[in-house]
């Protein structure tokens, strides 16, 4: 990441934005359920910040009631999960200096969840499938009241344990952005890294296999690896959460001979139709939306230095 | 305007961190109904951020650990200003604790045979800290957060809290808030209310604490008539980053200088070893070679400088810059690239090494980190009863951050996350007998309630320019400039000027914009609390003619005798704030006994 398309100085803070080359030019979606648009602001550069930064300028100079969520600023909450010229990002975690110079900087909120108001979506789905997901249950102490637990059983594990919940998985994850009417049926990526961290638990005593696979609505996901691509904590959520959970599914439910014929071919395992491909980089009428979710797909936009890619 | 929205629980908490949640959930388990309301979403609260580590003498690491060493070096770390039984009670209990994480689905770091790995942190005799990498915090809260939603907590997200709510006897019976969303007033009634709301770092500039940190259940308490304790030890976390700007400080893990990392000024001098204090030069090396030997070698060898509990780090950090001898951008060097390998600090320290690179383009894994000091934690806070967490008003329980007492004038690094789960638990349990033992509902008072929503709406309708986020501004700097590390009356006295005018300032904020989700008016909803904390911790800063801890005099270097046992409260009666010097409790022989007969 290049620090050196800023100044050396940066200029120092103003109250009045004064319009000049260097000038920021933020593009921020305003407005709640019944509709809104776009809102342009203008503020002078500063050094080193993040797109936070900016809209917390944003809100203490001319837009105190801006809405935006937020608690830590430091990549550690999963809270202030927005598209940045149309790519899932953490607002604390972009910085102004890897995002092109030249143009203004558009801000909208999560698509796949509902506007509350102005960034701020209603991410409550995802606080109603976790109250489904059946709930650890570890074996008994070993006899002197201690687990024993191998570091190398754990390391997955703890990959899992990173995840922060921004929901940006949950976000680009076409079987829902765009399919309200799937997620009754649907947990998502998130939790489907959930359920493979307590299937995959040392402890753990409990078979969520017949659950998992008809309540969950694993088999509705066809690995397009979004979720993965937009993880701020690299968290390989489809090779190392969701294709495991496939393969444990398919194992408990069908013939292990035809099992073994797919590992030994390396073809997954059977999948329903491939959905996937009607919703990919699709512009949508649905706002806020100004670019979909496309670029976080498009390898082109791949290689762009990005936070946490 | 007073027929809203209305809950009745046995038990209310307010916060959902570490400690909200561990209460909840043992109200709940003794069979409670529990309401657990918090600020934010379920899962962010400011405990999401503690990295290195949560303090048990498990003895996994070192066999020779136990509670009293624990307790010992806690003590010692408050500078003796600690409730002896909350220090004692919290040693004794942490390793349940903690074993009861991982029985709710924690994976903490193992040893080479399978148990809970442990690792050195500042003013912990032995290996300690029972951790995963650098976000431990991630992982108790995520344990937590599972637990309270399999055994059917009921949650009620980004929901601010503005008053608690008092029968005619003074008993707390309820509170008030508003949905953030919608704007719309709640409320709650209660038998019993645990406070858990945590701490007040956003009253300054330089902070590692997330936006929540507004003091909010400390107010609440401090309105309702209850003691507050100490106020004025407030812990500047050393390692804190100063670069870029808009980073400054979030925090840098103490895990760093755990893993053998060490602070360097300008000149690659391995400062520390200048900043021995007389109370910790016995266990502290003195020179390089026994300072690195101690690392695998606890027996025969005294701990390193760098290790020195934070406030006397934070000091010496703070000496070294005003001495000229910062790195470019005003701090020091912590180095760990020259100390372990790439792959090792990789590992170790995944979340740094993260951070730096992508908030300073710094790879910790070939240079140093330029740290400073960076507010961190209130040692003060809610005075509570030892065992029970019950403070001085009747129905009202506090626990974690918010509450005072347990670590003295200093906190240890590892202290804070056991400390949560540790009286957390108690908390939930005290508040649970209370309300399972009185059968009477609360009978809320709706003249209350309604003057708390007319206070909150009177905003609205204020008139003039004033801006919430320019109070807020200013309230930092006022803080960070004039009640920071370094401390001196005069200074003190501005300040006490200026928290007036600053209250004047944010009655007068003017809201901008509608009740759905409007951040202006949500912060000057909270300035309310934060100017009460500040003006608690300066008026104890005032009082306390000592410097011990996180209370550092320029103008009473040392400590004082006639301080030395003495509880600073803070009270506000009539609406003005009393500070009154009252005796700590006195610890019995047996425990005296172990400082004493020193070890090393």
């Amino acid at each position: 990441m290049a620090l050196d398309t800023e100044p050396a100085t940066a200029p120092p803070p103003s109250p009045e934005p004064v319009v000049a080359p260097k000038d920021l030019v933020m593009r921020l979606w305003r407005g709640d359920a019944s509709g809104g648009a776009f809102s342009e602001y203008r503020l002078p550069k500063q050094e080193g910040e993040v797109v936070l930064d900016v809209v917390h300028r944003i809100q203490a100079t001319q837009a105190p009631d801006l809405a935006v969520r937020w608690n830590c600023k430091a990549g550690k909450c999963g809270s202030c999960s927005a598209e940045i010229n149309g790519k899932p990002s953490l607002m604390c975690m972009t910085r102004i200096s890897t995002l092109p110079a030249e143009e203004p900087i558009t801000i909208s909120p999560m698509r796949a969840f509902p506007v509350m108001r102005d960034l701020v979506t209603d991410v409550s789905y995802n606080f109603e499938v976790a109250k489904l997901i059946p709930a650890f249950k570890p074996r008994p102490r070993d006899a002197d009241g201690l687990y024993r637990m191998a570091q190398v059983d754990i390391d997955r594990g703890q990959e899992f344990h990173k995840c922060i919940e921004c929901f940006l998985c949950q976000n680009v994850c076409h079987v829902i952005r765009d399919h309200e009417e799937n997620k009754p049926r649907y947990a998502g990526p998130r939790f489907f890294v959930r359920l493979a961290e307590l299937e995959m638990h040392p402890l753990d005593t409990l078979d969520r296999r017949d659950y998992i696979r008809q309540n969950m609505g694993i088999g509705l996901c066809n690995i397009t690896k979004c979720c993965t691509e937009v993880c701020p904590e690299e968290i390989h959520i489809t090779d190392n959460a969701i294709i495991p959970l496939k393969e444990r599914l398919v194992d408990a439910h069908y013939d292990p001979i035809a099992w073994l014929g797919r590992k030994l071919t390396g073809r997954p395992a059977p999948l329903p139709a491939a959905q996937a491909r009607e919703f990919t980089g699709a512009a949508h009428a649905q706002a806020p939306a100004p670019l979909s979710v496309q670029s976080s797909r498009d390898p082109s936009a791949a290689a762009e230095p990005g936070p946490g890619v | 305007m007073t027929d809203n929205e209305r809950h009745d629980f046995d038990v209310v908490v307010i916060g959902a961190g570490g400690a909200g949640l561990r209460a909840a959930i043992e109200a709940r388990e003794m069979g409670a109904r529990v309401a657990l309301v918090c600020k934010s979403l379920l899962g962010k609260a400011h405990t999401v951020m503690a990295e290195g580590g949560i303090a048990a003498a498990l003895g996994n690491v070192w066999p020779e650990d136990n509670w009293k060493v624990h307790f010992r070096d806690t003590m010692r770390g408050g500078k003796m200003l600690n409730n002896w039984r909350m220090a004692q009670i919290h040693a004794l209990e942490a390793p349940d604790r903690v074993l009861e994480l991982e029985e709710w689905g924690a994976l903490f770091d193992r040893t080479a045979d399978g148990r809970i790995l442990q690792r050195d942190f500042g003013g912990h005799r032995y290996a300690r800290l029972a951790h995963v990498g650098d976000r431990t915090g991630l992982e108790m809260i995520r344990a937590l957060q599972h637990r309270a939603v399999a055994i059917g907590i009921d949650v009620f997200m980004e929901c601010k809290i503005v008053r608690l709510l008092q029968d005619d006897s003074g008993q707390v019976n309820g509170a008030v808030g508003f949905w953030r969303e919608s704007g719309e007033f709640v409320t709650f009634g209660a038998k019993a209310v645990v406070i858990a709301t945590g701490g007040l770092g956003k009253a300054w500039k330089f902070t590692s604490n997330s936006w929540e940190c507004t003091g909010d259940g400390m107010a609440l308490a401090l309105w309702a008539g209850a003691d507050l304790i100490d106020m004025e030890a407030i812990q500047f976390h050393p390692t804190g980053m100063i670069w870029p700007t808009s980073a400054r400080g979030l925090l840098v893990t103490e895990g760093v200088r755990g893993d053998g990392g060490v602070l360097k000024n300008r000149d690659g001098e391995r400062f520390m070893f200048n900043y021995i204090s007389p109370f910790f030069a016995a266990e502290t090396a003195d020179t390089i070679k026994e300072a690195d030997q101690w690392y695998a070698n606890k027996s025969d060898f005294r701990r390193p400088p760098e290790l020195l509990p934070r406030d006397e780090v934070a000091r010496a950090i703070n000496s070294e810059v005003k001495a000229g001898r910062g790195s470019p951008h005003g701090g020091v060097f912590l180095d760990i690239a020259s100390r372990r390998t790439p792959e090792e600090i990789r590992r170790l320290l995944p979340s740094m090494y993260h951070q730096f690179k992508q908030l300073a383009d710094v790879d910790i894994t070939a240079s140093a980190m330029e740290v400073g000091p960076t507010c961190h934690y209130s040692m003060g806070g809610i005075r509570v009863d030892a065992d029970t967490e019950a403070t001085t008003v009747a129905g009202l329980y506090a626990a974690g951050e918010a509450a005072g007492g347990m670590h003295g004038s200093n906190r240890l690094g590892g202290n804070s996350l056991s400390d949560l789960v540790v009286f957390g638990r108690r908390a939930g349990m005290s508040a649970a007998s209370r309300a399972l033992e009185g059968s009477d509902a609360a009978k809320i008072s709706q003249a209350q309630v309604a003057d708390v929503e007319r206070h909150a709406m009177s905003f609205f309708d204020n008139e003039g320019s004033e801006n919430a986020y320019a109070v807020h501004q200013d309230l930092q700097d006022t803080m960070q400039d004039l009640v920071g590390i370094i401390r001196v009356e005069s200074e003190l006295l501005q300040a006490k000027e200026k928290l007036a005018e600053l209250k004047i300032r944010a009655a007068g904020c003017v809201v901008a914009g509608g009740l759905r989700f409007n951040p202006g008016w949500h912060l000057t909803l909270d300035l309310e609390p934060m100017l009460a904390v500040s003006n608690c911790t300066t008026l104890s800063a005032i009082e306390r003619r000592e410097s011990r801890g996180g209370h550092t005099r320029e103008d009473f270097p040392g400590f004082h005798v006639e301080f030395e046992n003495i509880n600073m409260i803070t009270r506000l009666i009539d609406e003005k704030y009393v500070v009154a010097k009252e005796p700590k409790p006195q610890m019995p022989d047996e425990l005296a006994k172990l400082f004493a007969e020193e070890a090393h």
